[in-house]
């Protein structure tokens, strides 16, 4: 009876936790995400970014949710009113609902569901109406035009991005988030070196789907002003950019779980590298250790304080981390490493993929919206079927007629390396011929 | 107890805005609403253990589809239409046909029900890997269909492409 | 519990919607969004049957209907394209000449 009501509760009050915990930290973790943004775009640029508020300009992100939140809501006349106030509801409320089948660590899921992979996607999918609404609602040209050309971006790139999960999907045999990290325990390897042109189309269609440069039309500010986002202001403009950089988080979330491992420790297998165990928490006492050696050159002493607070809380973190590596604690709770690290890895490489998505948006000129297209349709989505029959070949070898795994994936990513290069050409050729889309 | 909410909220959800589709004069409010009576339905099939279905509805009929009729009502701006009439001339006749159909199938339906007990449905379990008895049933027995859709989805991009180019 | 004959109420009523909708109303993007929940409420059906006999064979139906619809739309779509350019407008009853 105990054991039942036990059950009920821990079934029920953990997914509604994580629920909480995900719809309460995201705000933050988005304008996080902005401040490493705006940190790392000053690098690339040899300036410093935000400096003033809290030391390295660590309380940016607070004072300018704050400065949103008090900032005058304006709607303009001619609006849909309507529309105009529920449309940027409509794109939060999808990126968010996308996090409810992620599996963060083996310890932090809302719900394992049967379909995770696809309702992910589905879901995060549907915050294109959000856009749409949003840009037809305002009554302004440069609204609607965004809208319409993140309507066409997204339905164009989402082919290809869907195919590229196709691919990794065929791997696994499975789209449960979890079992698909499972089956790349399993294998051996992640998904991302079995097929390595699925993952780079997903790269970069998964780049044009959250409208980041270099394929950011639908905001060109050059062009459009802020494309869909035009009229907005204050909170609800606040809204359309957490969406967006939920939007990321999720898209990086997918390439983590189906082709980086999910919550695997890099060569998770291999007794050999067990060491890097001991990485989460050694990169933890550096980060806290190189706040404490920035503390005293901090110019206010609250300034100096909040390093020092910073470092400690690093420090704190290191400890836990270290704490399921001592052998008498792992014996006990075996659950423990796996829950701790897990989390720590999955975030790390969500991490990373972000940065990488920064890396390109700083790196790579805008495109033209009919060099998108082309893009799009002419190169992304026939390498990504090429990339889907090679898998289904190198399955075939593998299973079927006992090749091993080091020989039928690179001839199969080989062929469709090949292939690639092909498209490349046709399409390099075409580009230079100057042949628009529309106009053939 | 949960079951019967979940139903009824879905199905008061569809029908409401099943309604709102029909007789609204802004087109996209009309698609808006189109949009929740189809998440609506995504919800029942979800509740009738259709996990497969319900995120195909939701991709492709919500993600894929409404995309698409919301795209062409944009493009095609219409500011006209909305003072326009909205009901043809004969709608009277339209309707009263209509209820009738609908009257026809409240018989057959109550008829049916009185001769036939529906019963108590499959356990749950009959349709729990949802994906893969769905994929089972689709390429084991109906592959020859599954091939002929490919083909009228291959006739039906020809056809959408030849339309919308500028000459015919 | 909920029985199927509910489900099939609720199919039903949609169809009914879905037909009102497709005679009543003159504008043809309207006509084809009716079109559109007349399907889905045929999808409804068939996957309350499919729970009833614990089969898998109404989901495929269903998957076989959504592909049609997907089909009808972009070519409905088109059409409506198509024919705005030639006659500005978008009122179905107005859609008298076979040749323009």
């Amino acid at each position: 009876m105990l054991m039942n009501l036990i059950h009920f509760v821990i079934s029920i009050w953990v997914p509604l936790v994580c629920a909480l915990i995900i719809v309460a930290v995201l705000p933050l973790v988005a304008g996080y995400i902005v401040l490493m943004e705006r940190k790392v775009m000053a690098d690339m640029q040899a300036r410093l970014g935000p400096m003033r508020v809290g030391p390295h300009g660590l309380l940016q992100p607070i004072a300018d949710a704050l400065k949103l939140l008090i900032k005058e809501d304006i709607i303009p006349d001619e609006a849909d009113k309507m529309i105009f106030w529920f449309a940027p509801l409509i794109s939060v409320t999808a990126a968010m609902l996308a996090m409810s089948a992620l599996a963060i660590g083996p310890w932090f899921q809302i719900a394992d569901l049967n379909v995770g992979l696809l309702f992910i996607v589905g879901i995060s999918a549907l915050g294109i109406f959000g856009i749409v609404l949003g840009g037809w609602s305002s009554n302004s040209h440069y609204s609607l035009l965004g809208a319409l050309r993140s309507a066409a971006q997204l339905v164009s790139y989402e082919t290809a991005a869907g195919m590229a999960i196709v691919g990794g999907l065929l791997l696994a045999g499975t789209l449960s988030t979890r079992e698909i990290i499972q089956a790349q325990n399993d294998y051996g390897t992640w998904f991302a070196f079995a097929a390595p042109v699925g993952f780079f189309v997903y790269i970069v269609a998964s780049i044009a789907e959250t409208n980041r440069a270099p394929f950011d039309l639908p905001e060109a500010e050059s062009e459009l002003v802020a494309g869909y986002m035009t009229e907005y202001s204050g909170f609800r403009w606040a809204l359309y950019f957490l969406a967006e950089y939920t939007n990321m988080v999720v898209v990086a979330s997918i390439a983590t779980t189906l082709f980086l491992g999910g919550w695997l420790r890099p060569f998770a297998g291999t007794p050999a590298f067990n060491f890097l165990d001991g990485l989460p928490s050694v990169l933890m006492l550096g980060v806290g250790g190189y706040c404490f050696y920035r503390a005293p050159k901090q110019p206010v002493k609250v300034q100096k304080l909040f390093m020092v607070a910073v470092g400690l809380l690093m420090i704190l973190a290191a400890i836990i981390l270290a704490v399921p590596l001592i052998p008498a604690v792992g014996t006990m709770l075996p659950g423990l490493k796996p829950g701790l690290h897990g989390a720590f890895w999955f975030l790390l490489k969500v991490g990373l993929y972000i940065y990488l998505f920064m890396w390109l948006r700083f790196t790579f000129p805008r495109y033209r919206f009919d060099q998108l297209m082309r893009l799009g349709w002419q190169f992304l989505i026939p390498l990504s079927i090429v990339n889907v029959m090679g898998i289904g070949v190198a399955l075939v070898l593998h299973r079927h007629w006992g090749w091993s795994h080091w020989t039928a994936f690179p001839l199969t990513t080989v062929l469709t390396l090949l292939v690639a290069g092909l498209l490349g050409w046709e399409s390099e050729k075409k580009d230079k011929e100057h042949v628009f889309v529309g106009d053939a | 107890m949960l079951d019967q909410i979940v139903f009824y909220f879905f199905a008061a959800l569809a029908v409401v805005s099943a309604i709102l589709v029909v007789t609204r004069r802004n087109v996209v409010q009309s698609a808006i609403f189109l949009i929740t009576a189809l998440l609506a339905t995504a919800g029942i099939f979800l509740q009738l253990h259709a996990e497969f279905l319900f995120i195909v509805q939701v991709i492709l009929y919500a993600g894929g589809i409404m995309v698409l009729f919301v795209f062409v009502i944009m493009l095609i701006n219409m500011d006209v239409s909305l003072h326009q009439l909205q009901f043809n001339r004969q709608w009277w006749l339209g309707l009263l046909l209509a209820l009738v159909v609908g009257a026809e199938l409240t018989i057959a339906i109550a008829i049916g029900r009185s001769h036939t007990a529906f019963g108590e449905p499959a356990p749950a379990s009959a349709l729990e890997p949802s994906t893969q008895l769905v994929g089972k049933v689709l390429f084991n027995e109906y592959m020859l269909p599954f091939e002929i859709a490919s083909i009228l989805l291959l006739v039906a991009m020809i056809g959408a492409v030849v339309m919308a180019k500028k000459k015919i | 519990m909920i029985s199927t004959s509910q489900y099939l109420w609720l199919g039903m009523v949609l169809f009914t919607i879905g037909a009102i909708g497709v005679v009543t109303r003159r504008n043809v993007i309207i006509i084809l969004m009716s079109i559109e929940l007349m399907l889905n409420a045929v999808n409804i059906n068939l996957v309350a049957f499919s729970r009833l006999v614990g089969s898998a064979e109404g989901h495929v139906f269903a998957i076989f209907i959504i592909t049609d619809a997907a089909a009808e739309a972009a070519v409905g779509l088109g059409i409506i394209i198509a024919f705005f350019r030639n006659r500005e407008t978008l009122l179905g009853d107005e859609m008298d000449l076979l040749k323009w």
